[in-house]
């Protein structure tokens, strides 16, 4: 006790002696000072107060970046246009449903034969729940949510080269990992092994502990028996009267679990950004951009624009546009300063006056390669059949993953499950094939699971985020090094342009990052104009 | 933030390659492969290259385009193509560390000598070795 008084302060003790002395909104105010409360930062709804003379903007692309910056902006009195390359806002934050068309580069033309009702989400699924700011748009927009099952203990983990290719459940792959480790490590602290890192008084409760977590026996040993099946699952259920005798079900051998690297698939969901509880919008992940345009005045988005240059000087910003589909006389619109949005893959390829910081810093973005594929089923069999609700089953095969719809559950007759969610080679690899190509691997990896594949499948569409027209990848990838080197720059406001996007943010890959990073470029932006 | 560490910490007991922070929305199980299988030009060009380059490698254009690797004068000196598959360029990844040596020899010397480009010197493993960084 007398010792800690002389330690140096950390931040936690820090922190708790100001929430003690002022209470908890000066705490929470000190703790965001500091950067520390709320990965995003964000720390509620923007206010952009002071007078903005006037001012105009022009915003360029409609993603959930640009759509932030052009309802604040235009909340605080800014004349606010929006220039969008597609016939729609989102870009990124966008669903597929049935009579859709999904035009990829090179030609590649589906037509999404959903029946009515079901979708997919071929770019953000799933939305953690400290992505404060987007969830508290979602809550301003009138924007219902529901969650999205991450863990299902029912799901399969699979690995075409271990156990003869059959896949094992979640709940079998948890129950064996945490039991055989549980009792490796109760084994070496019995023999007195740790005795150099750990106290004897802690030792007796680590073993109590070791015990209770891995469900082990009175020897701690993880055996096939009554406890250990009220965690991984029986071979036969308990069940009523005199017909349904539970039997236990039987671990798999440790090396054999550790050889397959079915724990590989145990990982994702306890990982900060994929705990639970995770949300999805009801209806499609584009409901968020619906929601914002909602929000905004009619006509204040221009579609159809692809911009091709940017130029500035000191009173403002002339941005030159074509008509997208038709291309033709190019057009400009002008105005005081510039919010540009636009994927750093495109970004690069646009003609901007801009300085050389900035622009080594959006050369130095590529994206990265990303596939998913929907898949329309006759019948709800993963439910009907295997008491799959929701959830992912992992596999080592081409198309990485399965994820079983969040919602409906029992309630239709067919249903869609994402049959593919990859990156890397494979993602590279399914690019490159044609749609038609494409679902049948999307096919022959689901069957390889689930043999229904075969007889249940009745369509699909997929989306190779490189032939997606508007954004050339999936989202911007960071090394450690180019951040160092580029990020500041990138952020910083080049005139009177300034940049925002999932790039633009320390939360790439996620809407989260698009948005706060929106939210920062304004504020900045904003203090120049007043203080002018 | 920190997530970004944990995240490459299981990457790297996948035996994947490291090479960016892409891992944001791609940390999942066992799917992973650090690399390409590929083997051979053609056949690297053809599951790789022309899921941006296009099967008929005339490039595509929309918001943004891909350059055209048909008939492109770029090509003719051989280091530069080696560069822009191993280190990238702007929107062009760098493939480098899903590729050996080898493979990058085999699909630039393809494209080097097909889509009505004609350069008869050929790439050597080593001239890759060389350009990377
Ligand atoms: C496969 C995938 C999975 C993902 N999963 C998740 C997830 O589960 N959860 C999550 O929160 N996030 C996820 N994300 C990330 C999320 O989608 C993005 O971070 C976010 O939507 C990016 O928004 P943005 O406004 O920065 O860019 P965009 O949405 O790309 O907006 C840019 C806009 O600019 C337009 N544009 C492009 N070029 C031009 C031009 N020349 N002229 C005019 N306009 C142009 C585009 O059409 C587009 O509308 C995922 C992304 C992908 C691709």
């Amino acid at each position: 006790m007398a010792e800690q008084n002389f330690a140096p302060m950390s931040r936690r003790s820090l922190f708790r002696m100001i929430g003690m002395a002022a209470g908890s909104a000066v705490m929470y105010q000190a703790m965001t000072d500091l950067g520390y409360a709320g990965e995003s930062g964000y720390t509620g709804p923007t206010k952009l107060s002071g007078d903005v003379k006037g001012a105009s903007v022009v915003v360029l692309g409609a993603g959930l970046a640009g759509l932030t910056a052009a309802l604040e902006l235009h909340n605080a009195g800014y004349k606010v246009q929006v220039l969008e390359y597609q016939h729609k806002a989102g870009g990124r934050n966008i669903s597929i449903r049935g009579g859709d068309t999904v035009n990829e580069l090179g030609g590649f033309k589906q037509q999404c034969q959903f029946d009515s009702g079901f979708y997919v989400n071929p770019g953000p699924m799933r939305i953690p729940y400290h992505h404060i700011a987007l969830l508290d748009y979602c809550k301003r927009l009138n924007v219902p949510l529901e969650p999205f099952s991450i863990i299902n203990y029912n799901a399969m983990i699979h690995n075409s080269k271990a156990f003869g290719g059959k896949a094992k459940r979640y709940r079998e792959v948890e129950t064996d990992f945490r039991g055989h480790i549980s009792e490796l490590l109760a084994k070496v602290t019995a023999q007195g092994k740790l005795d150099q890192a750990v106290s004897k008084e802690d030792a007796e409760v680590l073993l109590q502990a070791l015990r209770a977590y891995g469900a082990l026996d009175r020897n701690y040993e993880y055996k096939k028996g009554a406890l250990v099946s009220n965690h991984r699952g029986y071979n036969v259920d308990p069940g009523g009267g005199l017909s349904w005798q539970p039997t236990d079900s039987d671990p798999m051998a440790m090396s054999e679990l550790l050889q397959s690297r079915l724990w590989t698939g145990l990982l994702t969901g306890h990982e900060y950004e994929y705990q639970m509880t995770m949300f999805q919008p009801v209806g499609g992940m584009d409901m968020i951009s619906a929601g914002f345009v909602r929000a905004l005045p009619p006509d204040m988005i221009k579609y159809n624009c692809k911009v091709t240059e940017v130029k500035q000087d000191a009173n403002g910003v002339t941005v030159s546009y074509v008509d997208a589909q038709k291309g033709g006389a190019v057009q400009t619109a002008t105005a005081n300063w510039c919010v540009n949005t636009i994927p750093a893959t495109i970004l690069s390829q646009v003609p901007m006056q801009i300085g050389a910081p900035l622009k080594n810093a959006i050369n130095s973005l590529s994206y990265s390669a990303g596939f998913k594929a929907g898949v329309q089923m006759k019948r709800r069999w993963w439910e009907d059949d295997e008491r799959i609700y929701g959830g992912i089953t992992y596999t080592d095969q081409p198309v990485a993953l399965i994820s079983y719809p969040s919602t409906q559950f029992m309630q239709t007759q067919k249903g869609v499950v994402l049959g593919a969610y990859t990156f890397g080679p494979h993602a590279f690899e399914l690019t490159s094939m044609s749609p038609e190509e494409r679902m049948k691997v999307v096919v022959d990896c689901g069957a390889a699971i689930h043999p229904q594949y075969r007889t249940e499948f009745e369509n699909g569409v997929s989306v190779g985020w490189h032939r997606m027209p508007w954004t050339l990848g999936c989202f911007a990838q960071w090394s450690e090094a180019n951040r160092a080197k580029n990020y500041d720059a990138l952020c910083a406001i080049d005139g009177r342009m300034v940049l925002a996007g999932e790039h633009a943010s320390h939360l790439g890959a996620w809407q989260e990052g698009a948005i706060v990073s929106a939210l920062d470029a304004i504020k900045r932006l904003h203090q120049r104009v007043v203080a002018a | 933030m920190k997530s970004a560490f944990v995240v490459m910490g299981s990457a790297l007991l996948l035996g994947l390659s490291v090479s960016s922070g892409a891992y944001a929305q791609g940390a999942g199980a066992g799917g992973g492969r650090g690399g390409f299988t590929e083997q051979g030009g053609e056949a690297i060009f053809k599951n790789v290259c022309q899921g941006c380059h296009m099967p008929d490698a005339k490039g595509a254009v929309g918001a943004g385009m891909y350059p055209a690797l048909a008939k492109n004068p770029k090509l003719e000196v051989a280091g530069y193509p080696v560069s822009v598959v191993v280190n990238g360029q702007k929107a062009m990844p760098a493939l480098g560390g899903m590729f050996s040596d080898q493979q990058v020899a085999d699909v630039v010397n393809y494209i080097r000598t097909h889509f009505g480009n004609n350069y008869k010197d050929k790439v050597t493993p080593a001239d890759v070795k060389a350009t990377r960084p």
